[in-house]
């Protein structure tokens, strides 16, 4: 395919669409799908055919569309009616009045003026909601393969680098490395065959922010992936998905299929020198192939288990070649930074922390789903604008970030800004982008037994520090939370903590007492009130009962 | 380049071995295709005992102890037969915090077996997932590939029991 050909392809699908006198699209995510979203996608596809309006209103099925707690969603795409909690027979109301007789269906409504989208900011989400997830016309009739015509008929590889480090876009995998710095190590690393990997190996749970992309949106990440190929000098592309999202992996292994037909990927793309391909490698139920290291050796057909760095995958990755690994959300900020510049990348967020972050907002909070919003807004208003605050009758006591990784931040520090660095300083990280708010009924004790437990389950069991410290963190902690702690093992706690932290040998090990940590520097009257608790004792919060988990 | 094994059958005469060779030919015996192949046993053995890690491990030309040190790795594939329904129950935070942990106490009373195992006659596993995505709809649980969200224990049990009473019907 050549530019004016990819030109083509996009006018022609515009004006196909443009043939239509409306637009219906439904969500075909998972968060729909498991409420009833195929049936709704049945009974529209029924209804329309039944009222012979099928050459009239084209049907289109589309990534998340945000507010999943609320679905099955439907949106008229020309006047942007979004439709909540619709069924077989809301579907029949839709199409009978709205697209017959052009009258909103009231009780279904979605108020698209609530803070929850006007507060938002889409650009990785972009077309979630609006194009339809399974054709690569319609990606590329809204712009899609154009950043990736650029990069390859008019910028060097060295400019598509500058292009990114203009753009002050960080890594969204959680601990935020400068992109633009690591492709241009990649780039300047010595080596014949290089590869790209994507890591969707999204472990954390509570975070559904790659699950989303990929499923709304594949072709983004493929064109962010190539465009990296093309900048790092890499004709081989991987991507990691985790065994868990099988929706997102059909969804890829399409968009791979239809990019090829399409000379899109493969051979002299956009008549070029260069070639591109990208193989999808699943993951087998393991967290710490999140970890860069442990990923590479996965995708080897080994077992997940990280080695020390350096050398880091940038000059020895995946069979020894340099190897540029970024996570889903990074490659999917590629095409429009390549498409609209670096310079109005940055204009987006903070100066140090630069364009949106989507989060998956989810716990108790009324408005659960997925948002993007920009840099730097502060926690406050993702809480209690964008998510309707907490249910009624209880009150916002945390927000946990970055999964098993992070902390837990208290309701002291809700001015906070989003950004890298001020997350940090309360002790959790920007992570991946899970954010599950806690209220007046969650114990903190509990919730800090619960992601060491999954860090004693998931500890590959390399390094002795992490493989047996999340084994004693957790039982002190079980101690602890029974009751028959002292405060002894409150220091012992903190000991081992410390210890875990500075000396295990990666990211998982070193990161997993944060929650720990972060419970007892906010919350550390609901641990000491727990020692020695007196008979009949009542701690603050419910005490969930322990989840064995095997 | 090792030798395809495509030809032969497999000495139990059990011809989904074929299905696995062509898998095992797509990836040229590759070691490092070693997970995908796996995948494949799995899907289409159900679970991976013995005699097939042996099998993957020749065609593999791969140390046995590398094999089964993978599969046992990895959450994913399983060593064990599966019952006839599997309950995968989420237990990431967002479904922790909606309280999964009472599904997960009324769902073991109900089926008398833990979460990791399978009832003894064979019928229901009960799986522990550690998020499944879905955390806008929680606490939810995928039920033979489907999601349900937004459960408490009564429903969840009940949705156990439908399987219950089917196969009930299916044996009388």
């Amino acid at each position: 395919m050549t530019v004016e050909e990819l030109r083509e392809v996009a006018e022609t699908e515009r004006a196909r669409q443009g043939k239509f006198r409306h637009r219906i699209t439904y969500c075909s995510a998972a968060g729909c799908a498991s409420c009833g979203g195929i049936a709704v996608h049945e009974a529209l596809a029924k209804a329309l055919k039944a009222r012979n309006l099928e050459n009239e209103v084209e049907l289109a099925g589309t990534g998340c569309m945000g507010l999943c707690g609320e679905g099955p969603l439907v949106r008229i795409v020309g006047d942007g009616t979004l439709y909540q909690r619709v069924d077989v027979a809301v579907v029949e109301k839709i199409i009978e009045e709205h697209i017959v007789l052009g009258k909103k269906v009231a009780e279904n409504l979605v108020d698209t003026a609530d803070p929850f989208f006007a507060s938002q900011v889409k650009i990785v989400l972009e077309n979630c909601g609006t194009t339809d997830s399974e054709k690569i016309d319609d990606y590329i009739a809204a712009g899609g393969y154009e950043a990736l015509a650029r990069a390859v008929t008019e910028l060097q590889p060295a400019g598509v680098v500058e292009e990114i480090r203009k753009s002050g876009l960080r890594g969204r995998g959680g601990a935020g490395y400068p992109t633009g710095l690591k492709w241009g190590i990649v780039r300047k690393a010595p080596g014949e065959q290089k590869y790209v990997v994507c890591n969707a190996d999204e472990g954390d749970p509570g975070a559904f922010m790659d699950r989303s992309v990929l499923e709304g949106d594949p072709h983004r990440v493929l064109e962010g992936m190539a465009i990296g190929g093309y900048a790092v000098g890499a004709s081989q592309g991987f991507i990691y998905v985790r065994a868990e999202y099988p929706l997102a992996i059909e969804r890829l292994r399409l968009a791979i299929k239809h990019a090829e037909r399409a000379g899109l990927l493969g051979n002299r793309i956009f008549d070029s020198q260069f070639n591109f391909r990208i193989d999808i490698r699943i993951g087998a139920g393991a967290f710490v192939c999140g970890e860069e290291t442990a990923l590479i050796r996965s995708i080897e057909g080994k077992r997940g288990r990280p080695r020390p760095r350096p050398p880091y995958p940038s000059e020895k990755g995946l069979w020894g070649a340099p190897t540029l690994i970024n996570n889903v959300e990074t490659f999917a900020n590629i095409a429009p930074i390549i498409r609209k510049g670096g310079a109005w990348f940055a204009a987006i967020g903070t100066p140090k922390s630069t364009g949106t972050k989507v989060f998956a907002l989810a716990g108790k909070i009324r408005n659960t789903g997925l948002i993007e919003v920009p840099m730097g807004i502060p926690l406050r208003k993702i809480i209690f604008d964008i998510g309707g605050g907490t249910p009624e009758g209880t009150t916002f006591k945390a927000a946990q970030t970055g999964g098993p990784s992070g902390g837990c931040i208290p309701a002291e520090s809700l001015d906070l800004p989003v950004d890298y660095e001020s997350l940090a300083t309360v002790g959790s990280i920007m992570g991946s982008g899970g954010l599950i708010v806690m209220d007046s009924t969650s114990n903190m004790v509990d919730v800090a037994k619960y992601f060491m437990d999954f860090c004693v389950d998931e500890s590959c069991g390399k390094c002795v520090p992490c493989r047996v410290g999340t084994v004693h963190i957790h039982g002190l902690l079980e101690k602890i939370s029974e009751g028959r702690g002292t405060t002894d093992d409150l220091a012992l706690l903190e000991e081992l903590c410390q210890m875990v932290k500075d000396t295990s040998l990666c990211g998982l090990g070193q990161s997993a007492p944060n929650p720990v940590l972060s419970t007892l520097r906010f919350f550390r009257h609901e641990y000491t009130e727990l020692l020695h608790a007196p008979e009949g004792y009542v701690p603050s919060g419910t005490v969930n009962e322990k989840s064995t988990t095997q | 380049m090792p030798p395809t094994s495509q030809e032969k059958t497999h000495p139990s005469g059990d011809n989904r071995f074929k299905l696995l060779d062509r898998a095992i030919t797509k990836h040229q015996s590759r070691g490092d295709a070693l997970i995908e192949v796996l995948h494949v046993a799995q899907g289409i053995f159900g679970f991976l005992d013995n005699d097939l890690l042996i099998y993957v491990a020749r065609s593999l030309k791969l140390p046995l102890s590398r094999v089964y040190g993978v599969a046992t790795f990895y959450h994913f594939f399983t060593l064990k037969p599966k019952g006839k329904h599997t309950f995968v129950l989420c237990t990431g935070t967002a479904c922790y915090v909606k309280g999964a942990s009472a599904i997960q106490k009324a769902v073991e009373h109900h089926c008398g077996v833990r979460f990791g195992q399978t009832t003894p006659d064979n019928q229901i596993s009960l799986v522990s997932a550690r998020c499944v995505g879905s955390c806008g709809r929680a606490p939810v649980a995928v039920l033979d590939d489907a999601v349900a969200g937004k459960l408490t224990p009564e429903t969840a049990v009940g949705k156990i029991g439908e399987w219950q009473l089917i196969s009930g019907e299916v044996a009388a």
